[in-house]
């Protein structure tokens, strides 16, 4: 997934197996909101990535698995640890991977905004809220890493409060 | 996700509480048209106070309704946006798209 090229260290936070139901979007969303506000993003930047990781999954039941039920997904959530370079104050990496049919990045462009008409939207959210986006395959399956990094604001809030977690 | 209808001045209210999601955004799709097409009410307002979350799904709805209310030469009209409805309006670029209030009374005086 891209771990080739030089990439912020991670460490990993949450691993779920998810199946390709619409109901467990909602679950997921919850659980990702919760991650992001440990890892000290601010309310707007959480929102994003809950976003982020909503839209994604969404295609995946709808584009990948053709909205077929009962399908696997893995999920796994990592912070990203400051390195000084673009992850100076660190941030979240969220990877997910399917078996659905092949995602072909070039066709991955969502629609121009001023074509107002329903669907498309989607992809633009996911690359408007994350800092990276990357689609890949590998042995079978679709591969999408998302990062979002910690603004300066709220790095400067993480420092006052070393935790979190209740 | 629920969906609530009542009367209003010149139309109808409905009142959507929850999340519009990919698991909601259709029940909230077949309530729209079914108002707009189906009864031809000449407004509809969709109140959002109650909506948490809209993903790409329910503003994909949105629009179909928009569409079809001026297909049908009536009014669809929201009002009472969270911040995160906002925002998703936002990144659309379809704030001044629709017909967006604050309030239900100045929906209803619209």
């Amino acid at each position: 997934m891209g771990r080739g090229k030089a990439q912020a260290k991670a460490e990993m936070l949450l691993k779920l197996e998810l199946q390709s139901n619409p109901e467990a979007l909602c679950l997921v969303r919850a659980t990702v909101e919760r991650a992001a506000e440990v890892l000290h993003f601010q309310d707007a930047e959480t929102r994003a990535i809950v976003r982020s990781v909503d839209e994604a999954l969404a295609n995946v039941l709808r584009h990948a698995y053709g909205g077929r039920p009962g399908l696997p997904i893995e999920m796994s959530c990592s912070r990203v640890e400051p390195n000084g370079q673009k992850a100076a104050q660190g941030g979240i990496e969220i990877l997910l991977a399917d078996k659905g049919v092949p995602v072909k990045p070039a066709e991955l462009k969502g629609r121009p905004l001023d074509d107002i008409r329903p669907g498309g939207l989607g992809l633009h959210f996911i690359h408007e809220s994350m800092d990276e986006v990357e689609f890949t395959r590998k042995k079978g399956k679709n591969l999408l890493r998302m990062v979002k990094y910690l603004s300066p604001s709220s790095q400067a809030a993480a420092s006052e409060e070393t935790s979190k977690c209740r | 996700m629920q969906i609530a209808a009542r009367p209003a001045t010149g139309g109808t209210i409905l009142d959507i509480t929850g999340d519009i999601d990919l698991a909601h955004s259709p029940a909230m799709r077949k309530a729209l048209l079914q108002e707009i097409k189906e009864k031809k009410t000449p407004k509809v307002f969709l109140n959002l106070e109650k909506v948490r979350y809209i993903d790409s799904s329910g503003i994909a709805s949105l629009v179909e309704g928009l569409k079809a209310s001026r297909d049908m030469g009536t009014r669809l009209i929201l009002y009472g946006l969270s911040k995160t409805v906002r925002e998703v309006m936002e990144l659309s670029r379809l704030q001044k798209i629709f017909e967006i209030h604050e309030s239900e009374a100045q929906a209803l005086a619209s």
